[in-house]
């Protein structure tokens, strides 16, 4: 039996970034909120303390920090002519859970689009041809352009304390910053991390070939910062224990440091852990959700919370299946291309890299932050000339390990085998003498890329696992062979003692090695009714109170890491809220 | 095949009856070896949660392979890495946390990864029973006691592929020992392996607390040269 709550002003789904964000906004507008979280309360000075908090085996191999498969997962199939199987280990992504959600374990890379990846399609018809794009490649524009999310990006970075150096300050170039990057009204908060050996000497290499290196823009926070939240970050110790792990020294920029203290203080806002939203009451007629109904995962009952607004804070797979079950919007047809919610999922192209072995070098890999690379964007979305390329997109590119933890880091030279006496002298020797440059690709919409519901699979609450149709194309392999090319150059320009064979994105998408959480779509925001499932504004077009958050309504994946967009993103959508909305509840966009 | 005569790795003998019941019930030479003395090195001092000493026996042999002993460091059970498993399999991990079990199960590419009904636990007992089995019908011998060479032969016939497993791929089940082998060679060492922090000395890697605001400047270019701590250290 289903209890029927009290209504109340708002409620977050998922209280991760996007469902602090919005929580604190809303709050700070007068209304009352309540934060529906999945998982556990989880806080650092509890959870992320020395000497539990280095346990590698724990949080980087076993996954503390991540959804638990035995409850929910997504399936997979290459393409549509297939039968999907559940993911039934987490490899390749590692969606989060318990509060603060993914973002207590990422790295901290935090950046903007380039301006022409706001405007993709229209970007890429001006300059190479109204019959440029393939049929195949479903790409659209971001509606809102670099310019109008420009001061939401930097409220961001202030939130996160963001360590980095401006390239483009006002239309100024400068020199040691991100030269492509789209104008920028501020520096970042804190200067770049202190560098590392192995961005050093990238920083060198990249220059000598003529590239624009800069450092990671990070939310590993290089000084000590305190926010407009009135929450301070610690400054960042290098310990090499990042991604997948919790920050002990409050560095990181997470949710749990940057926001939730100031939204858990507030009496406006009621966080309820052990709440699994299972799913949306939507009032087609009237195009509202009423409410949602959640589990409390403790007791097994089933509540009923009915709200005036509810946002979408959840991961992208859980957005895209709380539409679905809902019967919001209509879903996407890829044989005739017709609706929106699962269409134009995308990841990112991430698997090629280089290992550089040098033996007179030091490169102590374990003194390093999660966002600490040195990188170049010469060669990322449209920084470069496509014509006569085949493909369209690019990739950032860094050199910077972001640990020397032994588990998974210990890089030995090619041909080496993978046991015995001579995988032991070759680790030995190598250790602390080697590094990887690696890349994130852009990964541009496919017609037969999409999310769906699976017909045989379910989840721990019952409902049909999302199942993700999805492979590499055509122009992600054309993408992946252009750059590495350009490890094999900066590799050589390094003059290593040793150095691997430029590894390529190849072959079907493998679920197993690790490679970005950074999976986007199936909610794409966008102009038009019939095309987007979410208006600029994030508001759904079938349902107006009802915001969806994060990267499931990137249109397509640029390389970057989606965290800054999906915060620029998340204040942009809440302004509109608390300004427009609040005052006419009612679309704010009209076709 | 090699010289007969080179001494088998030994088992633990407490346990010695049923561990060798399948054995001998399917391959003659094995039975009378197993009245050898017990082995009193470090790979023996910790008592199995969930390892049979048959599966023990084979996962010593291989771990010791994967990881000889040597000036960089102990054999991999002398670093503890068999009972590392052994305590992992008994464990959330070999009970199949984190590991999505709902059927049906099909045979799929690896691309779309593990595919399969069993937790991690019941993979490695079907895994060293099919290893052990293939050993016998190939060297008439279960695998912890065959000679040092043909151990080696029979451990890369495995890693390519090559040896015939009832059920699934050789390669996959290596695949699986070597990553919790290592696993256990290098993690922090209150889970049972990385004994003495063998590991991190051997490759230099300084473990806790992990605090390099300063010396990321200090040893910018420098070997850093403390000894390393674990876990323990700070608790």
């Amino acid at each position: 039996m289903t209890i029927t709550l009290k209504e109340t002003d708002a409620v977050v789904v998922g209280v991760g970034w996007t469902g602090s964000i919005l929580a604190r906004e809303l709050t700070k507008a007068g209304l009352n909120v309540i934060g529906l979280e999945r998982g556990s309360k989880r806080m650092p000075r509890e959870n992320f303390t020395i000497p539990s908090v280095r346990d590698d085996l724990k949080y980087a191999v076993r996954q503390e920090l991540v959804q638990d498969t035995q409850l929910e997962t997504v399936s997979l199939r290459h393409s549509p002519a297939e039968t999907a199987l559940p993911i039934r280990r987490l490899g390749s992504f590692l969606p989060g859970t318990d509060l603060g959600g993914a973002g207590a374990h990422w790295n901290g890379m935090t950046w903007r689009l380039l301006p022409s990846d706001h405007k993709l399609r229209s970007h890429l018809t001006e300059r190479y041809g109204k019959n440029a794009i393939p049929a195949e490649m479903t790409i659209e524009d971001f509606p809102v352009s670099y310019d109008e999310l420009e001061p939401y990006y930097d409220k961001f970075e202030k939130l996160c304390g963001v360590s980095g150096k401006a390239g483009n300050l006002r239309g100024n170039i400068i020199d040691g910053g991100n030269v492509f990057e789209g104008p920028r009204q501020n520096e970042y908060p804190n200067p770049p991390l202190n560098r590392s050996m192995a961005g050093a000497i990238m920083d060198g290499a990249a220059r000598s070939l003529g590239y624009h290196p800069f450092p990671c823009p990070s939310g590993n926070a290089s000084e000590t910062y305190t926010n407009f939240e009135g929450l301070t970050l610690g400054a960042c110790e290098y310990c090499g224990h990042c991604e997948r792990f919790g920050c002990e020294a409050n560095a990181k920029a997470s949710p749990n440091v940057c926001i939730l203290p100031a939204l858990l203080a507030d009496p406006k806002f009621e966080l309820r852990t052990y709440a699994q939203v299972k799913e949306l009451v939507y009032d087609k007629a009237a195009r509202k959700v009423r409410a949602v109904r959640y589990v409390d995962t403790r007791s097994g009952e089933e509540y009923e919370q009915p709200a005036g607004i509810v946002i979408l804070g959840a991961y992208v797979f859980n957005n895209v299946l709380l539409m679905l079950t809902a019967g919001i919007g209509e879903p996407y047809d890829y044989k005739t291309g017709k609706g929106a919610v699962g269409k134009n999922y995308c990841y990112q192209v991430s698997g090629n890299a280089v290992t550089v072995f040098f033996a007179d070098k030091e490169i102590n890999p374990f003194m390093a932050a999660g966002a600490h690379g040195i990188l170049i964007d010469d060669f990322n979305g449209d920084n470069f000339d496509h014509g006569g390329l085949g493909f369209f997109g690019g990739a950032w590119i860094q050199a910077g390990p972001t640990n020397g933890r032994p588990i998974f880091t210990r890089p030995v030279p090619p041909g080496t085998p993978r046991w015995g006496r001579e995988w032991k002298l070759a680790t030995a020797k190598w250790y602390n003498h080697a590094f990887a440059i690696g890349a994130s690709g852009c990964n541009y919409a496919h017609r037969e890329n999409f999310l769906d519901l699976d017909p045989t699979y379910r989840d721990a609450l019952g409902r049909p696992l999302i199942r993700m149709s999805y492979n590499f194309h055509d122009n992600d392999h054309k993408l992946a062979d252009y750059i590495g090319s350009v490890l094999g150059r900066l590799g050589h320009a390094m003059n290593p003692t040793l150095m691997s064979t430029p590894s390529v994105q190849r072959g079907d998408y493998n679920v197993v090695p690790y490679q970005s959480t950074h999976n986007t779509g199936g909610t794409m925001t966008g102009t038009d009714p019939k095309t987007s499932v979410v208006n600029r504004y994030l508001q759904a077009w079938d349902a107006d109170n009802l915001f969806v958050m994060g990267a499931s309504v990137f249109p397509q994946n640029a390389s970057y890491n989606p965290t800054g967009v999906v915060g620029a993103l998340a204040y942009y959508a809440a302004e509109a809220i608390t300004t427009q909305y609040l005052k006419s509840p009612g679309p704010l966009v009209h076709t | 095949m090699a010289d007969d005569t080179t001494q088998p790795i030994r088992r633990r003998n407490f346990l010695m009856g049923a561990g060798t019941a399948l054995a001998a019930s399917l391959s003659q030479p094995a039975v009378a070896e197993s009245q050898t003395a017990p082995v009193t090195d470090a790979a023996d001092a910790e008592p199995l949660l969930t390892l049979t000493s048959t599966e023990h026996a084979f996962i010593v042999a291989a771990v010791d392979l994967m990881i000889p002993a040597d000036e960089l460091s102990p054999s991999g059970s002398q670093c503890g890495v068999a009972t590392f498993i052994d305590r992992q399999l008994a464990g959330a991990y070999g009970a199949g946390a984190r590991l999505y079990r709902d059927g049906p199960f099909t045979k799929a590419k690896p691309e779309l990864g593990y595919q399969l009904a069993l937790a991690p636990r019941e993979f490695f007992r079907a895994g060293i029973a099919a290893a052990n089995q293939w050993s016998r019908q190939t060297y008439g011998k279960d695998f912890d006691r065959l000679a040092a060479a043909d151990r080696e032969t029979a451990l890369k016939a495995m890693e390519a592929g090559k040896a015939d497993f009832a059920g699934f791929a050789s390669r996959m089940f290596f695949d699986a020992l070597l990553q919790i082998a290592m696993e256990g060679f290098f993690a922090d060492p209150i889970y049972g392996g990385n004994r003495d922090m063998a590991a991190w000395k051997m490759v230099g890697y300084p473990g806790l607390p992990a605090t390099y605001r300063e010396d990321i400047k200090k040893y910018f270019g420098k070997k850093y040269d403390k000894a390393p701590r674990s876990i323990a250290d700070f608790s």
